[in-house]
């Protein structure tokens, strides 16, 4: 409970703070924030994916890309002309997913407490089950990453 | 209420925040942010729904979101290289500015 309080707190923080170093570090709030949540939820692994992936990488990512991109000239109109129909068709999504989550079966299922998944599991079911997706993602992940960098990098070779 | 509900409505809270800050931001970065900030609230349904649904030992869900970290950690890497593009050839990241396309 306090960790979900923390989770949002995180998230609205990181969306309203006009600061973008402090909104990266609300995001990084946030998502340990998550990290907790998954651990509740006995998903250790993917507790500590998320710490490895979003709070380690992904938040130093954004950091430097924040550095990278410093607007020189201050910008006056942080929140867009349209805001209003954004906060309206949120707060809409929010009500709607919040009704139907209340009116679903899930709220009235019964909760049984189930073991939580081991390490061998896991690598098993990568292994064996789900190896072919296992070597997509690792394809992918390299095909983006060189697509990152070049088009990072495009720039500079047409300049120099 | 029940385990299940509560972290079904964590989620629908993430997602909101995220979808109003993506919605209602200029700043290109902060789009990002929100856009991960949803691919972690639907992460969260997986999770609880693999926690608390029929049969856990199949692990599915865990399986969807170990796959979608990976492609939300590309998404990003992409993402923030577009950006850096984009501040180079405009020298702003403020999205109402970047109307070249505009007809």
């Amino acid at each position: 409970m306090i960790v979900a309080i923390l989770t949002v707190a995180g998230a609205v923080a990181a969306m309203s703070l006009r600061n973008l170093v402090h909104s990266v570090l609300a995001l990084t709030l946030a998502f340990a924030g998550l990290a907790a949540v998954y651990l509740q939820l006995g998903a250790q692994f993917i507790g500590f994916a998320q710490v490895l992936v979003y709070v380690g990488a992904v938040a130093i990512l954004i950091v430097f890309a924040i550095l990278l991109t410093r607007d020189t000239s201050a910008t006056i109109t942080v929140i867009s002309g349209s805001w209003i129909s954004g906060g309206i068709v949120a707060l809409a999504i929010f009500g709607i997913l919040a009704w139907t989550v209340d009116h679903s079966a899930a709220s009235q299922g019964s909760t049984s407490l189930h073991p939580a998944a081991s390490m061998q599991q896991i690598g098993n079911a990568l292994m064996l089950q789900f190896a072919l997706p296992l070597e997509i993602i690792g394809v992918l992940l390299t095909v983006a990453l060189i697509g990152a960098v070049t088009l990072a990098m495009q720039e500079n070779k047409e300049t120099k | 209420m029940t385990p299940l509900t509560s972290c079904l409505l964590l989620s629908a809270a993430l997602f909101a925040i995220g979808l109003a800050g993506a919605l209602m931001r200029r700043n290109a970065i902060l789009v990002l942010i929100g856009i991960e900030l949803m691919l972690n609230a639907a992460n969260l349904n997986f999770i609880a729904f693999w926690r608390y649904g029929p049969n856990p030992e199949a692990l599915t869900g865990m399986m969807f979101v170990i796959f979608s970290i990976g492609v939300a950690a590309a998404e990003a890497a992409v993402g923030l290289a577009l950006i850096i593009s984009l501040y180079r050839h405009t020298k702003t990241t403020n999205l109402d500015e970047v109307d070249s396309m505009r007809g």
